[in-house]
Order: structure tokens, then sequence, then C-alpha cells
């Protein structure tokens, strides 16, 4: 099969023209109207670049590249038409893995392009094509290690073992000594190369599994930048502008993103990479916490029964709703819009207060909640709604713990201390929804759930907004 | 050499800049289908998969060529598709599903 060529020009303006929409289109991804638009622009961009590629006069072969989009296509389409809205976070650490996967290959097959023709490699076309790897290579194996920890296939916890970070960084300095020998030596490789690329590989998995589930968002979008870097190294080999363009923007939006969602939970990158948060909670716990449960130890929680809470909730004038990743796991956000919609039939004022790090991805709690129907001009963030809870009745918590811990306000020696949260404990009631007394991520006791304002709701919370909303209904 | 090396640099560090610029005002509540979506256009990788793959020598390099272009294609369709399917609730639109 062959296709007519285009101009080694006519590429490269193509190229330019899918760069512009790319940005346009990320653009665009800014207000919830347009969004869905600039989606698609860059969609539009996405293809012009495929086809003309297609269309390249480097190009001789086409049976491998049509069939490969071919499979990858529809692997990719099936899996994003039935992925459920609760699994997005690992769906998009698959899709970026494949991409950093992707990247690495690249850059690898380049070197061996060189090895093969039997030609030194530069030292700039060295730097490139090792940087893609690494970079490509740590995306991919971190990636499928973050899917496996929020599919459960890994433990949830940070893992952790004697010596692990002396391991990891002594790793980490192998693979910039075995780089740098490749670098100095100039002639390929390919016996150390493949060395270096099974490090890389490597490090990728040490690399995530020191990080708790809770802390994934944070990682994919750490990764997501990653992949876009490798990308822009590719790029940088092949001398593809499209390549550097795309793979930076990625980059640099997703170093902001990841450093965004750190300042949303107050805690450094370094913490959320090297600090193994959750690891040791369920066993010592920082002496904070410690020091905390065992004030905690002569209270008492307040039960509450259905029905009283359905009487608070239905007689209030105002009701602000916190979801956490509770409502998220016990899939019960259908269930809580309905009850809104009821309470808001009977004249109550209904507010969602959204945490920027509720549920597993900053905004995945919107994403939950717009499935359901619930508008987005009734999600409040929090510095918008925190000044509510003053006036409101009844705070509704769902599933949510670690953000409404007044700790985070008060106790200097919590691990979660400085972390912004919301200010349910002023509401003049505290609903909250909750499984068990188990501690949230963090691993430590919340003292909101002591409050004397406070009822606790035990049990699945689907199961539980499904038997409020009937007792709603029969008042 | 030389200056392919400043041209692709400079191309990098402006894009750097655009790259912080347009991201900094999306609000919060997209901040999923931002990771999504951007995270479909680092499928561009497809390309340079494609321009690999092109050329192959020998079985080895045909196998790792298509093996790059299937996760390329991966990452691109199912990162548009993924983030399409969540836009679509946030198209202010909503659905008449609600309940009684």
């Amino acid at each position: 099969m062959s296709f007519p060529h285009l101009s080694a020009n006519l590429v490269r303006a193509a190229y330019l023209v899918a760069s512009v929409l790319f940005i346009i289109g990320i653009k665009r991804l800014s207000s919830p109207k347009s969004a869905r638009q600039g989606n698609t622009l860059a969609s539009v961009g996405m293809l012009l670049a495929i086809v003309v590629t297609l269309l390249d006069r480097q190009i001789v072969s086409y049976g491998t590249i049509l069939a490969g989009i071919l499979v990858g296509g529809l692997i990719g389409a099936v899996a994003a038409r039935r992925v459920a809205m609760t699994a997005m976070p690992q769906m998009v650490a698959l899709f970026n893995g494949s991409g950093g996967g992707a990247a690495a290959i690249v850059s690898s097959l380049e070197y061996l392009a060189f090895a093969r023709a039997g030609l030194p490699v530069p030292p700039v076309a060295q730097v490139t094509i090792l940087l893609g790897a690494l970079i490509g290579a740590i995306s991919f194996t971190g990636s499928i290690v973050a899917f496996g920890k929020l599919q459960g296939l890994v433990t949830e916890r940070a893992v952790t073992y004697p010596l692990q970070k002396p391991i990891n960084l002594l790793l980490f300095m192998g693979i910039l000594a075995v780089s740098g020998w490749l670098v100095a030596q100039g002639s390929p490789s390919p016996m150390v190369y493949a060395w270096f690329a099974g490090a890389s590989l490597l490090f990728g998995i040490l690399f995530v599994i020191p990080i708790g589930g809770g802390d994934m968002p944070v990682v994919i979008s750490l990764l997501n930048s990653f992949t876009g870097l490798a990308t822009a190294a590719t790029g940088f080999s092949l001398h593809n502008y499209v390549l550097i363009i795309s793979g930076t923007l990625v980059g640099a939006s997703g170093t902001l993103l990841t450093y965004l969602m750190c300042r949303a939970m107050n805690r450094p990158i370094t913490n959320v990479l090297f600090g193994a948060f959750g690891a040791t909670a369920k066993v010592a716990g920082p002496a904070g916490a410690a020091a905390g449960a065992a004030g905690l130890a002569g209270k008492a929680v307040r039960d509450v029964s259905i029905e009283d809470a359905a009487t608070m909730l239905a007689y209030a004038r105002k009701v602000i709703i916190i979801p956490g990743y509770g409502l998220a796991v016990a899939q019960a956000q259908h269930g809580v819009r309905e009850l809104a919609d009821l309470l808001k039939s009977r004249g109550v004022e209904v507010k969602y207060a959204i945490h920027p790090v509720a549920g597993r991805m900053p905004g995945h709690m919107n994403v939950l909640l717009a499935e359901a129907n619930v508008p987005y001009t009734e999600l409040y963030d929090l510095d918008a709604i925190n000044p509510e809870f003053d006036s409101a009745d009844v705070a509704l918590v769902i599933g949510a713990n670690d953000v409404v811990n007044p700790a985070a306000r008060n106790d200097t020696g919590s691990p979660i201390y400085g972390m912004p949260i919301l200010d349910a404990d002023k509401a003049q009631h505290v609903i909250i929804s909750k499984r068990s007394m188990k501690p949230g991520f963090a691993g430590i006791e919340n003292e909101l759930f002591y409050d004397p304002k406070a009822m606790m709701l035990f049990g699945d919370a689907k199961d539980s907004v499904a038997k409020l909303i009937q007792a709603v209904k029969a008042l | 050499m030389l200056e392919q090396l400043l041209t692709d640099l400079t191309i990098f560090i402006l894009a750097i800049f655009v790259g912080y610029e347009i991201i900094s005002k999306v609000p919060v509540i997209l901040h999923t289908p931002l990771m999504s979506g951007t995270n479909a256009i680092h499928g561009i990788v497809l390309v340079g998969a494609m321009l690999v793959a092109g050329t192959p020598e020998g079985p080895f390099v045909t196998a790792l060529g298509f093996l790059a272009v299937v996760l390329g294609a991966i990452n691109v369709v199912g990162g548009f598709l993924v983030t399409d399917r969540m836009l679509q609730m946030f198209a202010g639109k909503p659905r008449d599903t609600r309940g009684s």
C-alpha cells in the first residue's frame, strides 16, 4: 500500500496548525461551557497531525503503522467507553503509562538506528535519547503501579522496607552513571543501553511503590507531566516541532497542576513523594496522632437514627453536603442528588462543599456529581463555602474524613496540620455518614466525630442515603 | 547541529511559558478533565512512533515499532474519548433523568 507524499514544508505547516489547535483546545478547557469544544479542537489537531505524518515521505512501510493504530485505537476506545466514572483516575494512569511506554520505545529505536548504521551518537542526540527513554520508562512502569494501587491489585498502603531510600538513590545514581558513560563513549553500545533501559523501568516501580493510594492523584499528575517531557525529548531526537511543543505544553501544565494539588493539601511535593504518608499510620502513628487519640479515648461518639437525621434535614433552612471518597466508593452520588432534590422541593437551601482533594483526583468529585446530574452551579469550592457554614443548620458529611478534621486548624502536632479544611464544625449540627470509626487516609483520629454537635450515621453511604430519602418522603 | 539545537530549545522554552499561562486559569472543577485532556495531547508521541515504525529494519525493530504505535494510539484515542465523556456531563444542559 502507498499514499501520495507531502512535501516536508507542507507537513511542517500542518504540524504548526495542530500545535495551535492544541493550545486553543487547552485554553477552552478553562470554562465548563467551552471545555467539550476545546477537547474536540485538540482531537482535530491530533487527527491532522496523524494524517500528515502518514503522508510524510520518510515513511515507507504502512502495514505496521495502520495495524498498530487499529489495535491501539480499538483498545483505547473500548476502555474509554466502558470505564466507570469512579475509576477515572486509574484509567488516566493507564493511558498516561501507554504514552510513556511509546516515548521510551521511540527513543530506544532511535538509539538502535545509530547502532545499526554503525555511526557514533552525537552528544546532543545521546542526551535527548537517554532522557526520553528514562522519563518515558519511569512514567510507564510508575503509571502501571499507580493503576494497580487504585484498582486494588497492589496494596493501597505505602510499601516501605529497610534501606528503601538509599537503594532508590543508589539505583538512580547508577542510571545517571551509566548514562554518563554512554554519552562519553559516543559509539553506540546496545548491551549497556539495555541495562540502562531495564534499570529505568525498575526505578519507575520503586519510585511509586512507597507512595500511599490517597496520594496517587498527585503521582498521576506528576507522571502525566513526565510523559509530556519524554514526548518533548523524542521531539528533540526526531527534530519534530509538534512533538516538542505538545510534549512541553503537557509537561509544563502537568507540573503546575501537581504543584496546585500539593498546595491544596498543604504538603510539599517532597513529602508526598518521599514521606511514605499513610504507611505507618495503622501501626504506630506519629506522636501527635497518638496523643490525640489518647485524649479522645474517654469521649464517646453519638449515634443518630435515620428518622432523626431525616427530620433534621427536612426541617432545616440550609444544608451543606460534604461528599468524600467514601461516597464515590459506595456509588452514592445519584442517591445524594435525589436526596438534595427532595430537600429542595421542601424549600431547603442545599449546597455542595467540594474540597480540592475530595475524591482520588483534583476535581474528581465534581465529575462524579456531574455524572449524577448535579448542576455545577451548586458546587462550591473551599473558599466560597467556608463562610457559609456559620449560617447552615446541618452539614451532611458523606464518606469524607480528613478534609473536615479540625486538627488541621488546631493541633500543631498533627500530620495534617495546616491543610485547608471545610469548616463543617461551624454548622449548627453535623451529620456524618460513615461505615465505621476507621480513620481516613491520613490515619488519624477525627475530633469532629466527638464534637457535641456531631452525630454519626453508621452504615454504607448508598444504603444510608436511600434510607434517608425514604424517611424524608414519609415525613 | 548547534543551530538545530538552539531552534529546538527556543521552541521548548517558549512552550513552557505557554503551557504555564494557559493552565493557570483553569478552575478546580475542571482539573480532572484537564488532566485527562492534556494526557490525550501527549499522545502526539504516536507521531514519533509512526516515524520510527514506518522505516523498519528487521523483525525486532518492526515489533517494537508496532508496540510503540499501539501504545501511542491507546493514549490518543482513549484519552480524547474519556475526556469527552466527562465533559459531556458538564455541558450545562442536564439530561432529564431525575427521579420522582
